[in-house]
C-alpha cells in the first residue's frame, strides 16, 4: 500500500482548471519530485494535499485513509508536513518557539493543565522542548535556538523552516522549492541535508524544485506537470530526454 | 528561594494595603483609585491577549465587562441581601464572605460564554471586519441590559453595597480591597500561564502568520476560541469587581468610550507585553485621576486669562477628548507603546536574578 495515493484530483478556481486529474502514488521512504514551468499548478497540488483547498474532484488517501476535506492542522496531525515557497516562519518569536509550536497537535494537555501547571503539563512541556532542541542540534541550528528568524540569513531561515516541518513528526515531508533563493554553495549543503534527513528520519519526501541539480541528485522519480495536467513521469534520465518536457520548458516554436 | 520572591512581595503588598485601609492611612479617595487600578489591570491585560498577542482588534471589551458586572451583581444581591428586585436574600448574608468568589466566577463564565458572540465569527473573519463585529457585540449587550426593565434598564441596578456591608458585618476587613487584589493577581497569573505555554504561544503564531499556524498543526479555531473566552471571561471578572466597588451599575458606563479607555492602556503598554499592560493600566489610572484635578486648574486658568467665555466651564467631559487624542498621538509617534513586544525582564535582564516562576 502506498503511503500517499492521489487519484484523479481536479481543482477548478472558477472556470480555470488549475489541476486536472492529477494522480500520484508515493511509497514510504521514497523521494519524488514534482516539476513544471511557472504557473503549472505545482504549489496548488501541494495546497490540495495539505488541506489548504478541498479538491473539486478526486481522492487523496494517506496511509490508506481519505484525508480529503480535512483541515490543514488535521492533515499535519496525520503525518504530512510541508514548507513554503516563500518562507513563512513566525519571524517575531525565537527559533525554539517556532519549533515548539509546530508540535501543537501532540500537546497532550488541556487548558486546565496549562493554568494549574500539572505534572503532566510540566512533563509534556519538557518533552516538547527536548524534542525541539534535539532537532535543532541535529540540523546544526543549536546555536540560533534563541535568535529571532527575522535576524537570520536567508539560507538559515530555510533550514529553520525544514526543522519546523520535521518537528511535527511527519511520515511525508513536502518541500516547496527548498533551494529557491540559495546560492550554489548553500544548494550543495541543502542537497546533503535533504539526503541526510531522508536517511535519518526514514521519511518520504516530495519536493517541488526548479534547480535540476537538486532534483537529479536526490529524486528517484520525477513527475512533470504543465497547465495542471501531467505531461511526463519517470526516472531522472528519462525525464531529461523527454521531448514533451523540453517543449513545455522551452516552447515548441522553432526560430 | 527565588520562586518565593514574587509571592512574598505580593503578600507584603496586600498586608500593607490592608493596614493602610484599616488604619486610615489611605483615605477613601485613594482607596478607590487603587481599586480602579486593579480593575484596569485586569481589563488591559485581558484585552492584550486579543489586541496584542492575537493581533486582532476588539473594541467591545466593555460589553463583556458589562455582562460580568450584571451577572455577578444580580447573583450577589439575590443571594446575600434584601432588595426591592429579589426580596429576601436566598442565603444567609454570613455566607457572602465565602461565596463571593464563586459569584465573581459566575460573572466571568457568563462573560466568556457571551464572548462566543465574537469568538465564532473570528474563525472566518479577520481584521477590520472582526473589529466591527466586536462593536456590534458590545452594543447587543448594552441594549439588552437597557431593555430589561426588571433589573433597572437604563437606570441601572444597585444593592451591591448591601453585600459588601454583609461581609463587613461578618468580619471587619476592607473586603473589596481584598477581592480586587486577589482578582488582579489571579488574572495576571492566569494570563501569564496561558501565554507562556506552548498552547498559548499558538495565539502569537496566529497573529504572525495564520496560514502557517494552521498548516503547522495549530488548530487555529480552537486556539482563537480559547483566547477569546479567556479574555472575555476576565473582562467579566473585572466587571464584577467594578460593580461591587461602586455598589451600582449602569449600562451607560459600558460604552465604546470605556472600551477605548482599555484600548489606550493596551497600546500604551505595548501590544503583546503583559508587563506593559499592567504598567500602562497603573499609569492611566493615575493620569485619569490627575486630570480630574487638572481640568479644574485649567478651567480657572483659562477664565483668568479670559480666552473662554464666562458662561463656559471646562469640565470632566474633556477627558473624552483627551483620551482618544492620546491614542492618536500614541499611534503616530510610538505605535509600539512603552514596552514594545518585550516584558519587564527583557528590558531589565538583571531582574531575573531575583525571581523565578514555575516553568
Amino acid at each position: 500500500m502506498a503511503l500517499l495515493e492521489v487519484n484523479e484530483m481536479t481543482q477548478y478556481f472558477g472556470g480555470l482548471c488549475a489541476v486536472s486529474e492529477f494522480s500520484v502514488a508515493l511509497d514510504e521512504g521514497q523521494m519524488v519530485a514534482l516539476i513544471g514551468p511557472n504557473g503549472a499548478g505545482k504549489t496548488t497540488v501541494f495546497n490540495l494535499v495539505s488541506g489548504f483547498y478541498k479538491p473539486t474532484r478526486g481522492e487523496i488517501l494517506f496511509k490508506g485513509q481519505s484525508i480529503k476535506g480535512l483541515k490543514p492542522h488535521q492533515v499535519t496531525a496525520r503525518g504530512i508536513a510541508r514548507t513554503f515557497q516563500n518562507i513563512r516562519l513566525w519571524f517575531d518569536m525565537t527559533v525554539l518557539d517556532n519549533i515548539r509550536i509546530a508540535q501543537h497537535h501532540a500537546l497532550g494537555y488541556g487548558l486546565l493543565d496549562c493554568f494549574l501547571r500539572t505534572p503532566r503539563y510540566m512533563q509534556r512541556e519538557r518533552d516538547i522542548e527536548d524534542h525541539a532542541m534535539e532537532l535543532l542540534s541535529r540540523l546544526g541550528l543549536g546555536e540560533v535556538a534563541h535568535e529571532f528568524p527575522k535576524n537570520l540569513p536567508y539560507g538559515v531561515q530555510r533550514l529553520v523552516e525544514i526543522a519546523r516541518a520535521l518537528s511535527t513528526r511527519p511520515a511525508l515531508l513536502m518541500l516547496d522549492e527548498p533551494a529557491a533563493g540559495l546560492n550554489s554553495s548553500d544548494v550543495e549543503g541543502l542537497i546533503k541535508l535533504i539526503a541526510d534527513i531522508h536517511k535519518d528520519f526514514g521519511l518520504a519526501i516530495w519536493m517541488i524544485e526548479h534547480q535540476m541539480d537538486v532534483v537529479m541528485s536526490l529524486c528517484s522519480w520525477i513527475k512533470v506537470i504543465d497547465f495542471g495536467a501531467t505531461i511526463a513521469e519517470g526516472s531522472p534520465e528519462e525525464i531529461q530526454n523527454n521531448p514533451e518536457v523540453i517543449k513545455a520548458y522551452l516552447g515548441d516554436d522553432t526560430i | 528561594m527565588k520562586r518565593l520572591t514574587v509571592p512574598a512581595l505580593l503578600a507584603l503588598l496586600l498586608a500593607v494595603l490592608l493596614w493602610a485601609c484599616m488604619s486610615g492611612a489611605l483615605n477613601a479617595y485613594w482607596q478607590s483609585v487603587i481599586l480602579f487600578m486593579g480593575v484596569n489591570i485586569i481589563l488591559s491585560s485581558s484585552l492584550n491577549i486579543i489586541n496584542g498577542n492575537m493581533g486582532e482588534f476588539s473594541c467591545g471589551h466593555a460589553g463583556f465587562m458589562a455582562v460580568g458586572a450584571y451577572v455577578s451583581s444580580l447573583l450577589s444581591v439575590a443571594l446575600f441581601t434584601k432588595s426591592a428586585v429579589f426580596g429576601e436574600p436566598l442565603l444567609s448574608p454570613d455566607l457572602a464572605v465565602w461565596l463571593f468568589p464563586l459569584v465573581l466566577l459566575a460573572g466571568a463564565l457568563a462573560a466568556s460564554v457571551v464572548g462566543l458572540l465574537v469568538a465564532i465569527p473570528s474563525f472566518k473573519t479577520r481584521g477590520d471586519y472582526l473589529a466591527i463585529i466586536t462593536i456590534a457585540a458590545a452594543y447587543i449587550v448594552k441594549s439588552t441590559i437597557e431593555n430589561i426593565g426588571v433589573i433597572g434598564g437604563a437606570r441601572g441596578f444597585m444593592g451591591m453595597g448591601g453585600v459588601m456591608n454583609a461581609m463587613t458585618a461578618t468580619a471587619n476587613l476592607p473586603w473589596i480591597m481584598i477581592w480586587v487584589f486577589v482578582g488582579t493577581v489571579f488574572s495576571v497569573w492566569l494570563i501569564r500561564r496561558f501565554i507562556y505555554s506552548t498552547f498559548g504561544k499558538g495565539v502569537d503564531a496566529i497573529s504572525q502568520d495564520e496560514i502557517a499556524a494552521e498548516i503547522m498543526s495549530v488548530d487555529t479555531d480552537r486556539v482563537k476560541l480559547v483566547a477569546f473566552m479567556v479574555s472575555c471571561g476576565l473582562a467579566g471578572l473585572a466587571g464584577g469587581l467594578f460593580a461591587h466597588i461602586l455598589g451600582y451599575v449602569n449600562p451607560g458606563t459600558f460604552t465604546i468610550l470605556k472600551s477605548t479607555e482599555i484600548m489606550v492602556m493596551v497600546y500604551l503598554g505595548g501590544m503583546g507585553s503583559l508587563s506593559g499592560s499592567v504598567l500602562a493600566a497603573i499609569l492611566m489610572t493615575l493620569l485619569i485621576e490627575y486630570l480630574r484635578d487638572a481640568f479644574g486648574y485649567i478651567n480657572t486658568f483659562l477664565h483668568y486669562i479670559s480666552v473662554i467665555p464666562d458662561s463656559y466651564e471646562v469640565t470632566q467631559v474633556w477627558k473624552w477628548v483627551l483620551i482618544p487624542l492620546l491614542l492618536v498621538l500614541l499611534m503616530q509617534f510610538r505605535p509600539e507603546g512603552i514596552m514594545g513586544r518585550r516584558e519587564l525582564a527583557d528590558v531589565f535582564p538583571g531582574l531575573r536574578k531575583f525571581y523565578k516562576f514555575k516553568g
